[in-house]
This record gives structure tokens, C-alpha cells and sequence, in this order.
């Protein structure tokens, strides 16, 4: 099972039209709606996470895009400024899955960006700062 | 009085410091000499033992003159990258404290607030070489009439500036728990309910004060690295306590000793120098500070020997006890524990946390290891030591 963060954004012209809906019809695709919404003039976006394969997901997407949806990776990342990092090891007393831990007997914090789960509670704990939210790589799709 | 087997003074061992003759070794590597020479064999050997911590240390700030403006101002307001430092002081001096929030903050409204800005980090743009906009305001007099001015300032251009801290380098701090039902957020960090972390603030073995329990060669005037920089201890330290209690081999079990110290922000560096954003408790300034011990005798081998084993420190809790002035502890951990990831509060295990850092404590007591071994600093005999 593959599945991905997406924004989407549809445009005047097609935010009438039932879209997503067809992800489900057509490409065997399911979603789960994180935040939806029509702005005053009447451009729509919708974030949701999308589950498939990775062929029905690729599909899907294409649809969407053939149907002048612009489609955005959502998904972020947990970075680390590796020379700003003063090693004091505030951030290890909110990390939830330990992806943030100690180095013994060295005294070195270690973050290991497999174990993040994005939960951004690092980000303000960290006194220096060092720990940002970025957009994992833009051009997924392009 | 007691005789030593070994006596040094500050003089010859300066003399061994031009010479390029003198030994110096790491607080951290002293552990070892002394398990090995004995301490009369190590005060032989070594002449200076460096210790280094790197930790949240809130009673700073730094004094700052900013040169006259024209026509003339009598500032009465001062604002540092907006924010404010104290002016209450002649013309065109002020201090900036490390814990002021930036104007606009918006605290705890929204708590845990964030306290992205303050007076720790103008300290630490200013250490940077960065532009600083400062803004005064004045009532206006005959003979400063200007009631408000502004302008850009950075380091070079100020006329003086230099760091002043009147607490630094607590010699031991509370290991911190939190008994409630509710994460709280304190100066020692975030801490999860029902005992779920315990944080600690020293670098223990590498710490200046646990080197030297007694105070025996620290005082006015020994010279330090401080913020990457020299400087100088100039006075005991604001809450100072050395009637604490104490191990039989003299470290305390509770904070005691603290430090006054100076020196100029020109020669700092902002890498020694880091503004700190507390979450839910507000701004500060991580402090680099690291004192040279010299080993005059044999008794002053076997304290700077000391491990993380025989330094021991309070469990207390912040949720209830600490913010109702109730003094009570709940056990006593060495520093040996405490590393080691997890000590047991209540009969469960805790996983500890450090907030100060341990890997540069080590830089910096390598550093001034480095300095004195090239002949690049030598001792400050201090006129008096601290308090006992």
C-alpha cells in the first residue's frame, strides 16, 4: 500500500465538478480528507492523504492533473541544522519514538530521520531553534 | 596550617606557561592520572586541569554604551532589535538582560509560548557581527535635548560592550521532575506527567565548581574563557550558598556556589554565545564558560579528579513543590546515573534528560587546554576566593 499527502487545488473552472469522487470509481484509489475548503472566489483546496498502489496512485493523479487540478506533495520532513545543534538534549524529553536519542558515552544527539514521525514537537523545544518543518521534495510529480 | 607534599604557585606555574613547559590536562583525563600517580604523583605531573560547561545560564547580560547621538540624548529607554534594555543608567549606557522578551512577544498568551527573541539573542547577533537596530527615548534636557533617536549598530562600532553576568556556573542544579497530571513547561524544559522524564542541568566531572569545591583558587580575578573569549571571575555569584550540604569529598548534594563573571563582548563569539528560547518559560542565553585549575598541591589533584561518580544531586518537583516554595527531595542521584539515561524516581525507571551540553563542555575544556599549552593564557591569581 502506497500513500502520500497531497494538496490540491482546483481551479474556478472545475470546483463544481465531482473529481475526487472518480479516484475512488475509477483508479481503485481511498482517501482520507484532512482540511477542505472554498475560498471566496471560488478556488477550492483539499488536503487529503491518498492510499493504492503506486501504479493506481500514479494513475490517479494524472487524472486529476488531466483535469486541471494542480496537485502539490504535502508531506514534510523533520531537518536538523547539524551546525547549529548544541548537543544539550532538551529535544530527547519530547521525541515519541525515540528518534531523537543520545549517543553513550559521547553525549551526542543523534536523529534519526527514519524513526520522525513529523510530529513536530521537537521544533519548539529545542532552545537554539535548530529543528525546522520543510516540504519533502517539491517535484514529486513533475 | 597543613602542610603539602607538593606546592606550586600561580608564578611558577605562569613561568612554566611562557616556558612551554607546562602540563595540562582535561578534568575528564585528570580522573584517570590520579586513579593511577595517586595524587601526590598527579600534582607533580599536572600544573592546570581545564573544566568547561555550556549550559542555559539566565543571570546574564551585558553592559553596552552606544555613543552619543547629535543632537545629544539622555536615554531613558533603550531598545535593542526591540528589546528593551535597561537605561536607567548616565546618558547613553545600558544593559541588556538575557531573559527580557522582545516587545511584541506574545508570552505564555497562548501557552506554551514560543520566546523566539530576546535579550540572549540580540547578545548573541551582536556576538555575530550582526546589525543591531537600536531605538532610545528621552524626556529631554538642557543639555541632552533630543527626545528620540535610532540607528544601526554591530560590535565594532560600539564603543563598549561588554558581557556581565552575575550568576553563571552554578556549582550543581536540581535534577527536575514533574508529579502532576499535566506536561509542564519550565526553565528546566519540558516535563512529561507522572515523573515521565527527569532533566538535569551540569557537565558534572567537566563542571569549573565541581573541580574545585572549596573555592580554593577561584576568586576575584582568576581569568577565564567565557563565551568563547577571555574574561574573568569578579565576584561570587548572586544566590551563592557554599553553607550547602556536602559529600565527605566536599562536592555539594544541593546548588550552591555560583559565579560573577566578566569580560568583553568583542572578543566572544557568538558560537560561545547562544541566544535560548525556554519554551513556555521565556528567553535566555546559553553561556560557554570554562576555568583553568591550577594544581598548586595534591589536594587540589584529588578534587579535580572528581567522577560523575561522587558528584550526587536532588530529585525535586516542579509541579507541585517547586513553584510553592516546598523544599523537598525525592532521592538523591549521582551525575553517573543521571548520564547513563535513566535513574529511578519512586521505585520506577525515568528516563533522564540533559539540557546542558556535554560535547561542548569537553570543546571548550579542550580549547583552554589548547590556549594555555601554546602560552596563549595563563593564570589570574585571584586577590581573594569566593565566600566558603
Amino acid at each position: 500500500m502506497y500513500s502520500r499527502i497531497l494538496v490540491l487545488r482546483f481551479p474556478k473552472s472545475v470546483v463544481h465538478k465531482p473529481l475526487v469522487c472518480n479516484l475512488v470509481k475509477e483508479y481503485d484509489l481511498t482517501f482520507n480528507i484532512l482540511n477542505a475548503q472554498v475560498l471566496p472566489r471560488r478556488e477550492g483546496i483539499l488536503v487529503l492523504e491518498l492510499y493504492g498502489t503506486r501504479k493506481n496512485f500514479k494513475l490517479g493523479v494524472q487524472y486529476l492533473k488531466d483535469q486541471g487540478v494542480q496537485v502539490q506533495n504535502a508531506e514534510q520532513e523533520i531537518k536538523r541544522d547539524q551546525n547549529s545543534c548544541t548537543h544539550c538534549g532538551a529535544c530527547t524529553a519530547v521525541c515519541p519514538t525515540g528518534a531523537l536519542s543520545i549517543q553513550r558515552p559521547e553525549m551526542t544527539i543523534e536523529f534519526n530521520q527514519k524513526k520522525c514521525s513529523v510530529c513536530e514537537l521537537c521544533v519548539p523545544a529545542c532552545p537554539t531553534r535548530v529543528m525546522k518543518v520543510r516540504p519533502k521534495n517539491q517535484t514529486f510529480f513533475d | 596550617m597543613k602542610t603539602h607534599k607538593v606546592n606550586k604557585t600561580y608564578a611558577e606555574i605562569n613561568e612554566k606557561i611562557r616556558s612551554g613547559k607546562v602540563v595540562v590536562v582535561t578534568a575528564e583525563e585528570m580522573i584517570d592520572i590520579v586513579r593511577d600517580e595517586g595524587p601526590e604523583g598527579a600534582a607533580r605531573q599536572v600544573d592546570v586541569v581545564t573544566t568547561g560547561t555550556f549550559s542555559p545560564m539566565c543571570s546574564s547580560g551585558a553592559f553596552i554604551n552606544f555613543g552619543q547621538f547629535t543632537p545629544t540624548i539622555k536615554a531613558a529607554k533603550v531598545w535593542l532589535n526591540n528589546v528593551p534594555a535597561y537605561a536607567g543608567l548616565a546618558a547613553v549606557d545600558c544593559y541588556i538582560g538575557a531573559t527580557e522578551p522582545c516587545e511584541d512577544d506574545p508570552l505564555n498568551k497562548v501557552p506554551p509560548g514560543e520566546f523566539n527573541y530576546g535579550g540572549g539573542h540580540v547578545i548573541q547577533d551582536l556576538a555575530a557581527g550582526k546589525k543591531v537596530h537600536l531605538e532610545a527615548e528621552s524626556y529631554g534636557t538642557d543639555c541632552y535635548p533630543n527626545r528620540s533617536a535610532q540607528k544601526k549598530v554591530d560590535l565594532e562600532s560600539l564603543p563598549y560592550a561588554v558581557l556581565c553576568n552575575p550568576r553563571n556556573g552554578y556549582q550543581n542544579y536540581n535534577c527536575a521532575i514533574n508529579l502532576t497530571k499535566k506536561t509542564i513547561y519550565t526553565y528546566m524544559g519540558a516535563l512529561k506527567p507522572r515523573a515521565g522524564n527527569a532533566n538535569y542541568c551540569s557537565a558534572g566531572q567537566l563542571s569549573p565548581l565541581f573541580n574545585d569545591p572549596y573555592y580554593k583558587t577561584i576568586g576575584i580575578g582568576t581569568r577565564i574563557f567565557l563565551g568563547g573569549g577571555v574574561g574573568y571571575v569578579t565576584w561570587h555569584g548572586t544566590q551563592h550558598k557554599p553553607s550547602a550540604d556536602r559529600t565527605p569529598g566536599g562536592t555539594p548534594v544541593t546548588p550552591a556556589g555560583t559565579l560573577c563573571v566578566m569580560g568583553d563582548l568583542k572578543g566572544m563569539s557568538a558560537d560561545w554565545l547562544r541566544g535560548a528560547s525556554m519554551q513556555g518559560y521565556g528567553c535566555s542565553l546559553t553561556v560557554g564558560l570554562g576555568i583553568p585549575i591550577p594544581i598548586l598541591n595534591e589536594e587540589m589533584a584529588r578534587y579535580t579528579a572528581v567522577s560523575d561518580e561522587e558528584i550526587f544531586t536532588q530529585i525535586v518537583d516542579y509541579g507541585n513543590d517547586y513553584p510553592n516554595g516546598v523544599s523537598k527531595s525525592y532521592g538523591q542521584v549521582s551525575y553517573a546515573e543521571l548520564k547513563s539515561g535513566s535513574i529511578q524516581v519512586n521505585g520506577e525507571p525515568t528516563p533522564t534528560v540533559p539540557l546542558s551540553s556535554l560535547v561542548k563542555a569537553r570543546e571548550i575544556a579542550a580549547i583552554l587546554k589548547d590556549w594555555i599549552s601554546r602560552g596563549a593564557f595563563q593564570l589570574g591569581e585571584p586577590q581573594f576566593t569566593l565566600p566558603v
